[in-house]
């Protein structure tokens, strides 16, 4: 445990700390778009809507994808994989301390963007009383927002055990979330759609298909993280 | 349980019988059979190719074996491998140091890696640093840095937790000759301050010589040859005189060139230094000298360069 906060600790300061400028703009730019473009040009609705709460589940996912290419591919493309894997760091360490840099680092970027985005919309939209999240809305946010950096960290994890280079890894990500995106969609229209339209939009329904939607993609999480670990083992990497 | 800690203890730093891996149908290794003891500094010496690299990777888990087996610090690679990772440090082919942290920074990482505690930590780096010559530039990114001083600070990292066993592979390589010869003393000061096995690969016969107490000559991944570094001399496969005195002519060249006994002979200063095709030719070459009035003062075996030794070991393969 210790030795996979030493892991993501070396990830941040890697990634985010040290760039410099450049480093802390990416964060910045995500910001900018999450917490302060995106609230005013929606405005109250921002907060409001009950259906920010799905909205914002994607973000985390989105901000993973942009990191996690990066964790085993990186290492390898700068030559700096096989040193750490000679380490006394188990494999397990590596690579939940990887999939958590990438978790804790789109989570913290998604809760100040969030902050931000209140802060900004209350500033702009002033509508007497102060405006809040409500407590659904978070509880999809945060339920929904982990599921999702967990799946894509793992997933990114491993696409990048088997990429060449970061670049390919990326690439292979990228279509991959897509596909992944695009298959519920496509599950949804092969629904009969006499069952579709029996559902009745009453709030029992969305809860009982929520909680039914959150314990499938937990389960979807449980087994990409056991592929992950069951695939990430040291004396494969360097084979080939 | 006590037994067992005893034969950790006491085991030689290296042990492997019959270790080989194959690439498809490249044999990397072949069946090397060798054991290290502690405390010394081993040498792997081969040229490009030979299997070296692999060697290391195996004994620290990091590759399987196609067969046999091998024994690190008294722990099996195959089924004890972290526990070889825990009490090892390593300086692979590629210095592994990351370019956007600083000095520092990358010692402290793999320090916090070994779970060292940040006191100890910060007086470790620092002490390393400051032997290496690197403290004061401890806040530069590495980056920047030449291959030498990156060497020099991997060699800190690998030293950071105080192993027992220390892998080096070619940690000269690429360097110009003068920072090879300033890494190669701080190599020696620094190992035998810390009182570390270390299993060494070089291609450089001189460096072999200049570090290693006992060193392994390894072809296309077999195993030529295990002996130290003088022993290694005697091995040359012709047979060399010095001989010294006085009163040396031109005649006399001539005739140990016209000699049926001498390959080669030639004179430097009052030493003339003669290869012979077989050893017991030195008494007929010695005793036409002296016909000749040469005055005899010394004759000694003198031995060939390790260079010769390893040209000979690896000739003799083709
Ligand atoms: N991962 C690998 N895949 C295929 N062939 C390899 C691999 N690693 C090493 N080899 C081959 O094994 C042989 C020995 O390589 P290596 O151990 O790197 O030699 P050295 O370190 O002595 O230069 C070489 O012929 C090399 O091409
Ligand atoms: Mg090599």
């Amino acid at each position: 445990m210790m030795d996979a906060i030493a892991v993501a600790w070396k990830e941040w300061s890697e990634q985010i700390g040290q760039r410099g400028f450049r480093g802390y703009q990416g964060i910045l730019l995500m910001i900018l778009v999450f917490g302060i473009v995106l609230p005013l040009q929606n405005g109250p609705a921002w907060i409001t809507s009950p259906i920010i709460g799905i909205a914002w589940s994607w973000v985390p996912m989105f901000l993973v994808t942009t990191v996690i290419a990066d964790a085993i591919a990186g290492e390898r493309e700068r030559h700096t994989l096989e040193t750490l894997l000679a380490s006394c760091l188990s494999d397990r360490a590596i690579l939940f301390g990887k999939m958590g840099a990438a978790i804790g680092y789109a989570g913290a970027v998604t809760a100040i963007s969030l902050f931000v985005g209140l802060v900004a919309v209350n500033l702009v939209h002033r509508q007497g009383g102060l405006l809040l999240y409500g407590a659904p809305v978070v509880l999809v946010m945060c339920v929904g927002g982990v599921l999702g950096a967990v799946f894509v960290a793992a997933v990114g994890v491993l696409i990048s055990l088997r990429a060449a280079t970061v670049r390919q890894a990326q690439q292979t990500l990228g279509g991959a979330i897509m596909a992944l995106l695009l298959a519920p969609l496509a599950a949804v229209r092969l629904l009969p759609t006499e069952w579709l339209s029996s559902l009745r939009p009453d709030s029992a329904t969305y809860v009982q298909l929520g909680v039914i939607a959150a314990a499938a993609f937990a389960l979807l999480d449980a087994g990409v993280v056991a592929l992950a670990t069951v695939r990430f083992r040291r004396a494969r990497l360097i084979a080939d | 349980m006590l037994t067992s800690l005893r034969d950790h203890l006491t085991s030689p730093a290296i042990r492997t019988d019959g270790l080989s891996r194959q690439f498809g149908a490249v044999c990397a290794l072949d069946g090397l059979s060798l054991e290290i003891p502690r405390g010394i500094i081993f040498g792997f010496l081969g040229p490009n190719g030979s299997g070296k690299t692999t060697t290391i990777r195996l004994l620290l888990g990091l590759l399987e074996a196609t067969s046999g087996s091998a024994e690190v610090l008294g722990y099996d690679t195959r089924t004890d491998a972290t526990a070889i990772r825990e009490r090892s440090g390593a300086l692979l082919e590629h210095c592994g140091l990351y370019e956007r942290l600083n000095a520092a920074d990358n010692l402290d990482l793999y320090g916090r890696f070994w779970q060292i505690s940040r006191d100890h930590r910060r007086a470790r780096i620092r002490e390393l640093l400051s032997h290496l010559d690197l403290w004061e530039r401890r806040d530069e990114m590495v980056a920047g840095w030449s291959r030498g001083m990156k060497q020099k600070l991997a060699i800190a990292r690998a030293l950071l937790h105080r192993p027992e066993l220390v892998f080096l592979d070619e940690p000269t390589a690429g360097l110009d000759p003068i920072a090879a010869v300033t890494l190669r003393d701080d190599l020696s000061r620094l190992t035998a301050r810390e009182g570390v096995t270390v299993f060494l690969t070089t291609h450089n016969l001189a460096e072999a010589e200049r570090l290693c107490a006992l060193v392994g000559v390894v072809h296309n991944g077999k195993l030529k040859v295990v002996a130290p570094p003088a022993q290694l001399n005697a091995m040359s496969e012709t047979p060399r005189v010095e001989i010294i005195g006085a009163g040396l002519t031109e005649a006399m060249m001539e005739m140990l060139r016209a000699h049926r006994g001498v390959v080669s002979a030639r004179a430097d200063g009052r030493c003339l230094i003669i290869d012979l095709k077989h050893a017991a030719d030195v008494s007929s070459v010695v005793a036409a000298l002296v016909s000749l009035g040469y005055h005899l003062e010394t004759v000694r075996n003198s031995a060939g360069s390790l260079e010769d030794v390893f040209h000979s070991l690896v000739e003799a393969q083709r």
